[in-house]
């Protein structure tokens, strides 16, 4: 414990130093906007700003862009809110309730209760965070290959499940994401693989191309062409403060949302998006008033939103713990360690405490920076809703080219750009998800060289993967998610067997 | 047709080419496994994957001829932008690269009126050379001119 108030210490020391208090300013600045916009979520904002951050010390560029991720959190709800369009995915069950509060005149009690709620749900899992990755790490460094790539195997197949859609679908986009992440050469034969002679691919294909080809231009080629001009509730800033009696009833769910949204955000799959829909459910069926909810229940904006930043900041316990990103923004924080050099791992916290703690403390100052700029400046902010699409898609195919083509000053990241973005518009008609794509870009060398490592330790024997106590625990989770994916076909079975046996009945067979 | 079994057969191709590149690499064993190991599992798993929505497609899954592509023209100008931005972008340099595109996305596309995209146009293309190269130092390409 002391160890850990020592450890802050120094993460607060290195947070308040000028540089990094402006980092910290700019990335909540950046996300409430990211969040704010339609159109232009924390993934592709964060992979637009990540060659802004290749001149910064590795410290500075973390800072800045994960106060884009948690900044996205607290300013997607305001769309949510004042128009009912979530700014992004993890803001649409906000929409709900926030949206017929606004229309009741009551915008101002939920912009205060969401940025309220985002605010103690943030500080609280920076807690979390701070208290749990340690731990995780130490008993991290245990793992050996087979370990790691049933670790990671689990992983894959839970966002498989947890992403919701098809799970055979996600499970061939997983391993359409992987099949991307070994083109490139092999580092431990030294081969080029399915490059074709492009030299540029030796390195492989890079994250940030990905994720901004398939999150980015995908969303424009999707939305483009689209002339409606939504309408703006105007929040009155002086009716900002809710009742006390609204202050009381978002308490609890503020609480519930936020241990929720934790624990869910620590799980791989688009937790800051599920914990919003787990937690307004909860909510529901807790409330002895369900029928208020959908007309303007505070407790169905206090609970997402606090949920959706509680797991924002779970979802780096993996990643900093293990080195194991859980979804497509972690994955891009990663690639954005690994371009500074830095090796994702157990050892970073030990080795990196600069960063790590560093980062702790920004967080929790980010969260109270938020907190002021949400509430006062709103006003501000929506002003950006204002800006004609048409006007704004240029702007950000723009901001694509610029971030994709500066993160290796090479054409052909804006070429895989460009085929990501028109694969993404394809899947999104198809009706497949495209982040587990964007997981399996990144973790695939990882997951490659552990599956080589541990077969050539068993002497080409796969029983190694069951053998070893903590690898067979995470394959059995592994399995236990499959097996919940295929319960409605083996329902559905056990359905035709009974409608078999009394068609037979029937026929007095 | 259902869009699940035309994007499984788009699946099932894919994965039957990754299997057969897969074949120029060494497989090695399953004690040393070589550079096409893993990627050999992979396509086969993609394989069965695709074969599970060609034959178990979902039973409310759209027909092909159901699918809408009203944004269609909009998204074929912008993806065209995109490729031409690729083979310009080092050739003519970021802001005579930007200036087209933008110009032909305001002005053709949107059917802005022609002082509003230049201003635009002009404005974004420079103010954005102007931040990324010389504020924030992110080296943008000059082209064949220097300009």
């Amino acid at each position: 414990m002391t160890e850990t108030f020592q450890n802050l210490w120094l993460g607060f020391a290195t947070a308040l130093t000028p540089a990094n208090l402006f980092y910290a300013l700019m990335g909540c600045l950046i996300g409430t906007m990211v969040g704010v916009l339609p159109g232009v979520g924390p993934l592709a904002g964060i992979s637009l700003l990540l060659p802004t951050t290749f001149g910064l010390d590795p410290t500075g560029g973390l800072i800045l862009l994960c106060g884009v991720y948690y900044g996205a959190m607290y300013g997607g709800s305001t769309t949510s809110i004042l128009m009912r369009i979530p700014g992004e995915a993890a803001s649409v069950m906000t929409c709900i309730d926030g949206y017929a509060m606004a229309q009741k005149g009551r915008a101002g009690p939920a912009l205060f209760i969401s940025a309220f709620g985002s605010y103690i749900a943030g500080t609280l899992s920076v807690i979390g965070l701070m208290f749990l990755a340690p731990p995780l790490a130490r008993f991290a460094l245990g793992f050996g290959p087979p370990e790691y790539f049933s670790l990671l195997a689990m992983g894959l197949i839970v966002l498989g499940y947890m992403t919701g859609g098809s799970m055979v679908k996600n499970l061939a986009m997983i391993a359409l994401g992987l099949l991307c992440g070994m083109i490139g050469i092999d580092h431990m034969s030294g081969y080029f693989r399915f490059s074709y002679g492009v030299a540029a691919l030796g390195d492989g294909i890079g994250v940030v191309p990905v994720a901004v080809g398939l999150f980015g231009i995908a969303e424009i080629l999707s939305t483009a062409g689209q002339e409606k001009r939504p309408e703006v509730i105007k929040p009155k800033l002086r009716d900002l403060l809710p009742s006390r009696e609204e202050f009381r009833d978002a308490l609890k769910p503020i609480g519930r949302g936020t241990i929720l949204g934790f624990f869910i955000g620590i799980i791989p799959g688009s937790a800051h998006i599920i914990s919003t829909f787990v937690s307004y459910a909860v909510e529901r069926r807790l409330s002895k008033h369900p029928e208020k909810f959908g007309r303007g229940a505070i407790e169905g904006v206090a609970a997402p939103e606090s949920a959706n930043n509680a797991a924002s900041e779970g979802a780096l316990v993996p990643m900093l713990a293990l080195g194991v990103p859980t979804g497509p923004i972690p994955a891009v924080l990663l690639a954005a360690l690994m371009v500074h050099g830095i090796n994702p791992g157990p050892l970073f916290i030990k080795e990196q405490p600069v960063i790590f703690w560093g980062l702790i403390a920004s967080m929790y100052i980010g969260n109270f920076v938020l907190l002021l700029l949400n509430l006062p400046l709103v006003g501000l902010f929506v002003n950006f809703l204002r800006i004609p699409y048409k006007i704004l898609y240029p702007m950000i195919l723009m901001f694509c080219m610029v971030g994709v083509y500066a993160v290796n000053t090479s054409y052909v990241d804006v070429a895989i750009m460009s085929v990501m973005g028109m694969l993404g518009y394809l899947l999104r008609k198809f009706d497949y998800e495209t982040a587990p794509i964007v997981l399996g870009v990144v973790i695939a060398p990882i997951i490659e060289m552990s599956f080589r490592q541990a077969l050539a330790m068993s002497g080409g024997k796969y029983s190694i993967f069951i053998q070893r106590p903590i690898s067979a625990l995470f394959l059995a989770g592994a399995f236990l998610m499959i097996i919940l994916a295929l319960r409605p076909l083996i329902k559905k079975g056990i359905d035709w067997g009974w409608r078999s046996q009394l068609t037979k009945a029937e026929k007095g067979d | 047709m259902s869009i699940d079994r035309v994007s499984g057969l788009a699946l099932l191709g894919i994965a039957i080419f990754v299997a057969v590149e897969s074949r120029v690499l060494p497989f090695g064993t399953h004690s040393r496994p070589g550079p096409a190991y893993l990627p050999f599992i992979l396509a086969l798993f993609l394989g069965a994957m695709s074969l599970i929505l060609i034959f178990y497609p979902k039973k409310d899954s759209l027909i092909i001829k159901q699918l809408r592509w009203r944004e269609g023209r909009h998204a074929l100008a912008i993806l065209a932008c995109c490729f031409f931005g690729t083979f310009a972008i080092e050739q003519l340099g970021y802001r005579i690269t930007m200036i087209i595109i933008l110009g032909f996305l305001f002005a053709v596309l949107e059917r802005m009126k022609i002082w509003w995209a230049l201003l635009w146009t002009l404005g974004l293309a420079l103010g954005s050379f102007w931040v990324f190269d010389s504020l924030l130092k992110v080296p943008l390409p000059r082209g064949g001119l220097g300009i």
